[in-house]
Order: structure tokens, then C-alpha cells, then sequence
């Protein structure tokens, strides 16, 4: 992984007070605010609900280690002073958003998009009858089970 | 203006005995399919009941490697809504991406404008009958909070014999408009007449053809109840709601299952729950249970969206490529609201006349056509519109479209009438036997069961003649002469001829 050069940033931001939650847009489940230099560790509820949400499987302590320093890596943007500044979600910002016209021009390969089912039934796709939820942490065999 | 007469929601009554009063609160989240050709972001085709599967792209079934491109049309249509409801238009509006797993959401996320939408701030105008006689009628007002461009998911069949769900994704990807109205709604009636004001709103626009057996009007109900002056109370979702009929049903339901539950000293879940038509209650969802987090991201394959008008509109750029909103502003059609007025300033009528005449699709135009081909007044025609016509059409459950009686024969009636050529009692007659569409017209129905009234002075001073020989000359019982003489001519004699002759005949 390159090195991220924050440097001419940080010295720039040096000196001004930093603002608390600037920057800080996170939306969702539980922010949790960086204490500093001190790295937090990831609760296992947290780990559990992204589990949950996301369907990811963290599988053993390198996997939450990874995930734990990947948060610090991203942590490294609070350093930043970003009063006043809007956000910026794309570089693409400034691009034109092309508009298309009300035509149609698309479907019909029922066949070939049903090519990759696993199952169907006449023309439709097969699924399990709702969606069937990852079971809780004290049911599962998972790394996370026994963590504190 | 406030109303004299105050709405007083049935559901909750101001006196139950000694327990404080009920303040129901409604919000409703709306989606209303876009009436286009083609799908939100795909160009896949949009129609109801194709074979499965049939109308679905690559990027529709969320194969790698694909990516949207915005409909043109999907966003006029939001713009000419956001206008019809008072809404400020955004000229830039960003989309984003709503995370959650469900068969028939092939992506894993729907792809919506949660951050910025394309309209905000508006409202709703809708009118009440008060104690059900149509004769007063309230106006009420509901905030629209905003307005939000989204794809719509597929379709799950739940086959529970086989213990499985078949999934058709035609309507994945199709355009819808998320309407979010604040909670200033009190009871089922009130949702349910501002979500037809809304329908009648859309289909006038052609944003939407709203038709709710289709799927393409969707509601969503937040219900709560809280004491006055203390705080709102946990919100339950009712959710697929997806008739008028069962659509203020539901709610009031909800309402009073609320307040059955924390009168007994029970709480309320924040839950989802879905309406059962035929147990006539609300149940718990499954897959629904928890507090959702769908992680909002912003779609990264989406440059925000901009919209111009007169005043910022850029000079070198591909007309195909911008949309005006004082363009669209110009060309909106007149708004129900504004024809219901214009028709009552315009032939006479009761404000509850317009309602009726709007609230069935096409009636207002053959009311219209009727007065252009008759001398009868406006005031009058209508009771004929609304009375005998619209009951014969309900009666037999017909569109005014397929009405067997067209407005020029109705007219061609309305005429005879007026002209005194036949009476009031044989142009029901007359109107009943033009139901059979047999395509005889008026003037001959009339001849052939000798309907034409009688004119002749020394015919009916005969036939009043020989009634009087009957009865005994009285003053009371004029009335009941008339109706002899009505009877012994079939009701052709002329009344205001024959109490004339009578009266005549009974002072001297």
C-alpha cells in the first residue's frame, strides 16, 4: 500500500485549533469519535453489526487487525482542517451527469440473464424464501465468539 | 382561512371518560411509479404484466461492469410534480446508494437521493366532506417535505408450498417519485383524501398514471399517538398499502390498536407491520424486525444532477442535454384545484359538484360536451349528470368512456325536456330505454311509447272532466286530482296545464 504523504497538510493545519467533529460527517450506525493518537479498539459489537450488514466474515485476528488499522489510516483525515470547506464526493463533481432519452433499447435475453441462475423456475429466478439472517454472535462458530 | 367547521377525527374522540384525550399523527411516504418508456437509469422497456424477466438489462440484473445512465424524462417528471406541489426545485441534487439485502434488489442497494433530492418544502391542498353529506366540505393543507428520484426493486412471489420466493426483476430499475409528507395528518379519511388529490394531481401531469391496482401509487403510513402537549409517541410503518379502500382502513386501524395497547398499559415497537385486507387488521412484517441501517453512501457513478432556468441557462449547450424549469413551469396543465374552479365559476355548480365531476375520469368532459349541445342551463344538466348518469354507470360498474349513452343523445334528451315536449317523469323513461344502446335516438323512443305531452287544452279539460266526476269538488284534494289525471294519461298531460283547468273547475 503507497504511503498516503500528508505532511505539507499537516504543517499547514499546525497551529490552528482543531475544531471537534469537524470534517466529521459520518452518517449511521455509531461514530465513533478517534481518541487521539491513542488507537481505540473496534468493539466486538461493532464487529458483529458489520458481520451482520455487510456479510463480510473478519475470520480470524489478522482480518480485525487489518480492519483496525485500516480505521487508522482513515483517522489520519481528522488531522485536517476542513472548517468551512464543503465535502467533496467525487472528482467527477464538475462533470456534466449525461441525460438519456425516454427510449427503449434494452432487454429481452431472458434466456441469457437466466444462464446464470442456479436455479429457476420457468423464467423466474429462485431465492430462499426471505432473507435468511446471519445468527447471532452465541450461535455462530466465528473468531469474534470469545473476544472481549 | 380557517374553516368554520372544525374536522374532528373519528378515530380518536375528544371525551372517552375520565382517560386523557388521543392526538392521532399520520405521515405517509409515497411512491408513485414514473409513467415513461424506459427505466430510471436502464433502457429497459417499463410495462405491466410482460413475461418475467423479459424486461430486464444487463445493468437491470446488476451484472458486473454496468452502469447507470439517467432517463431524461424520469427527471421532468419530477420537476413538473415538484412544481404542481408548491415544492422549491433543487437545481443540484445528488444520488445515493441505500444498502440492504433482499432477493429482489439484485445490486444489494438502491440507488436514491437521500442527501439532496430533486424537490423540497411543499404542499398539498385537500378537501373533506364533513359528516359525510358532500354538502360542506373543508379545506386542508399537508406539508410536502421533499421529493426524491429512485429505482424501484423487483418482484418477489412467495411460493410457501415450496418454501421458496421466484423473482422477477421487470420492475427493477423502473423510475419512481418518493413523495414525503410531513405528519399532519390525522386520521385514515384525511390520508386517504389527500393521497386521491395527489393521484388526481399526477395523472393530470402525466407524471405518473398513479393507478394504484398497478402498483404504480404505493403507500407507506407512520401512525403514532401521543396526549396533547406531551411529546409525539413511538412511530409504527404501515407498509404496501395498496388500495384506496384499504388505504384509510389500515390507518385507522393502526390508530385505535395504539391506543387499545397503551390504554392497557402496553408500549408500542418501532415496527413495520403490513395491512391484512381480509382479517381487516395490522400484522407485524417478517425480515422487518430491528432498527435498519442501510449505510448511505454517495453513488459514485453519478455526477450530481443540475437543472437550469430562463435566468442560467448556458448558451453552448446541447439542448437535449438541459432541462429548463421555467420551460416545464410554463407548459404544466391547469391543476384539478384550478379546473374545479374554473367550472364552478364557469356553469354555476356546487363546489361538491366539481369534486364529483373530477373524481371520475372523463365526466368533467362529457358534462362539458352535454351543455354545448343543449339550451338546458348548466345548474340543471348537472343534476342529470350526477343523478341519473353516474348512478346508472356505477350500478353497472362502467367507465363514462364506455357510457352506452353518448353525450350527444343525452343532450338530444335534455333538449325535448326543455322545450316542454315531454315531461320530466318521461325523460327518465326515455333515458332508461337509451341504457339498452339499441342506437335509437330520443325523438324516436318518445313517438314509440307515446311520451309526448299533451298540449291540447279541450283534450285534457275532457279528460279532467271525467276524473272530477269520480271525486267530489274539494280544495284539499287537488293534488290528488293532478295525480288521477297524470295516472289516466301516463303521465303525458302537462302538471302546471292541468292544476290550472282544475283550479278553474273547482272555483267555479
Amino acid at each position: 500500500m503507497r504511503a498516503l504523504l500528508l505532511g505539507p497538510w499537516l504543517r499547514a493545519a499546525r497551529g490552528l485549533p482543531r475544531a471537534p467533529g469537524s470534517g466529521h460527517r459520518h452518517r449511521g450506525h455509531g461514530g465513533h469519535r478517534p481518541q487521539g493518537p491513542l488507537r481505540q479498539k473496534v468493539s466486538v459489537e461493532v464487529l458483529d453489526h458489520l458481520e451482520h450488514l455487510a456479510l463480510v466474515d473478519f475470520r480470524d485476528a489478522e482480518g480485525v487487525e487489518r480492519l483496525q488499522k485500516a480505521i487508522q489510516f482513515a483517522d489520519q483525515l481528522h488531522e485536517v482542517n476542513t472548517n468551512g470547506v464543503e465535502p467533496m464526493d467525487s472528482v467527477l463533481e464538475d462533470r456534466c451527469l449525461y441525460l438519456r432519452e425516454d427510449d427503449v433499447t434494452e432487454g429481452n435475453c431472458t434466456k441469457e440473464l437466466l444462464e446464470n441462475a442456479r436455479e429457476k423456475v420457468e423464467e423466474y429466478f429462485v431465492a430462499p424464501p426471505g432473507n435468511i439472517p446471519l445468527p447471532k454472535l452465541e450461535e455462530r462458530e466465528t473468531f469474534l465468539q470469545g473476544s472481549q | 382561512a380557517a374553516p368554520a367547521q372544525q374536522h374532528v377525527c373519528p378515530a380518536a374522540p375528544p371525551e372517552r371518560g375520565r382517560l386523557a384525550p388521543w392526538v392521532p399523527v399520520v405521515g405517509l411516504e409515497i411512491h408513485a411509479q414514473i409513467s415513461s418508456n424506459s427505466k430510471l437509469f436502464s433502457g429497459s422497456q417499463v410495462q405491466f404484466a410482460a413475461p418475467p424477466n423479459s424486461l430486464v438489462s444487463f445493468f437491470d440484473a446488476s451484472l458486473p461492469g454496468t452502469l447507470p445512465v439517467l432517463n431524461r424524462r424520469c427527471v421532468e417528471a419530477a420537476v413538473m410534480t415538484g412544481l404542481a406541489l408548491n415544492c422549491s426545485i433543487n437545481k443540484k441534487s445528488l444520488f445515493d446508494r441505500k444498502h440492504y439485502f433482499y432477493a429482489d434488489l439484485p445490486a444489494g442497494y438502491q440507488i436514491t437521493q437521500q442527501r439532496v433530492p430533486i424537490a423540497v418544502n411543499g404542499s398539498l391542498s385537500y378537501s373533506l366532506c364533513i359528516d359525510n353529506k358532500m354538502s360542506q366540505m373543508v379545506t386542508k393543507t399537508v406539508r410536502i417535505k421533499q421529493i426524491q428520484l429512485e429505482q424501484d426493486s423487483g418482484k418477489s412471489l412467495h411460493d410457501d408450498t415450496r418454501s421458496q420466493t421466484l423473482v422477477d426483476l421487470n420492475r427493477a430499475g423502473v423510475g419512481l417519485m418518493e413523495v414525503v409528507m410531513e405528519p399532519d395528518m390525522c386520521c385514515g379519511e384525511e390520508a386517504a383524501a389527500a393521497v386521491r388529490e395527489l393521484q388526481l394531481i399526477l395523472q393530470t401531469l402525466g407524471s405518473s398514471q398513479a393507478v394504484m391496482a398497478e402498483g404504480q401509487l404505493r403507500v407507506d403510513a407512520n401512525v403514532s399517538v401521543h396526549h396533547p402537549g406531551e411529546p409525539y409517541g413511538v412511530r409504527t410503518e404501515v407498509k404496501n398499502i395498496n388500495s384506496m379502500r384499504f388505504l384509510a382502513k389500515a390507518i385507522d386501524y393502526e390508530i385505535q390498536r395504539q391506543i387499545e395497547e397503551l390504554e392497557n398499559g402496553g408500549t408500542i415497537l418501532n415496527e413495520t407491520r403490513a395491512f391484512d385486507s381480509k382479517l381487516g387488521c395490522t400484522v407485524p412484517m417478517r425480515d422487518k424486525e430491528g432498527q435498519q441501517d442501510y449505510r448511505f453512501m454517495p453513488e459514485p457513478n453519478l455526477p450530481p444532477l443540475i437543472l437550469y432556468d430562463a435566468k442560467s441557462l448556458p448558451a453552448n449547450m446541447n439542448h437535449q442535454q438541459v432541462i429548463n424549469i421555467d420551460w416545464i413551469h410554463e407548459r404544466l396543465p391547469d391543476l384539478p384545484s384550478v379546473k374545479r374552479k374554473k367550472l364552478v365559476e364557469q356553469y354555476g355548480i356546487l363546489p361538491e359538484h366539481s369534486f364529483t365531476l373530477l373524481n371520475e375520469d372523463g365526466l368533467a368532459e362529457f358534462f362539458e360536451s352535454v351543455v354545448k349541445q343543449t339550451q338546458m342551463k348548466p345548474k340543471k344538466v348537472i343534476g342529470w349528470i350526477l343523478k341519473d348518469l353516474l348512478s346508472y354507470l356505477k350500478q353497472h360498474s362502467l367507465t363514462v368512456k364506455e357510457s352506452p349513452v353518448s353525450s350527444f343523445l343525452l343532450a338530444d334528451l335534455l333538449n325535448l325536456l326543455e322545450k316542454k315536449e315531454i315531461s320530466s317523469t318521461a325523460a327518465k323513461q326515455v333515458l332508461a330505454e337509451l341504457w339498452k344502446g339499441e342506437g335509437k335516438t330520443p325523438l324516436e323512443i318518445v313517438k314509440e311509447q307515446k311520451l309526448e305531452l299533451l298540449q291540447d287544452q279541450k283534450e285534457l279539460e275532457q279528460i279532467c272532466q271525467a276524473v272530477m266526476a269520480i271525486k267530489a269538488g274539494n280544495p284539499k284534494v287537488l293534488n290528488k286530482l293532478i295525480g288521477l289525471v297524470q295516472k289516466k294519461t301516463q303521465g303525458r298531460s302537462n302538471p302546471v296545464l292541468v292544476k290550472q283547468l282544475l283550479e278553474k273547475k273547482l272555483s267555479g
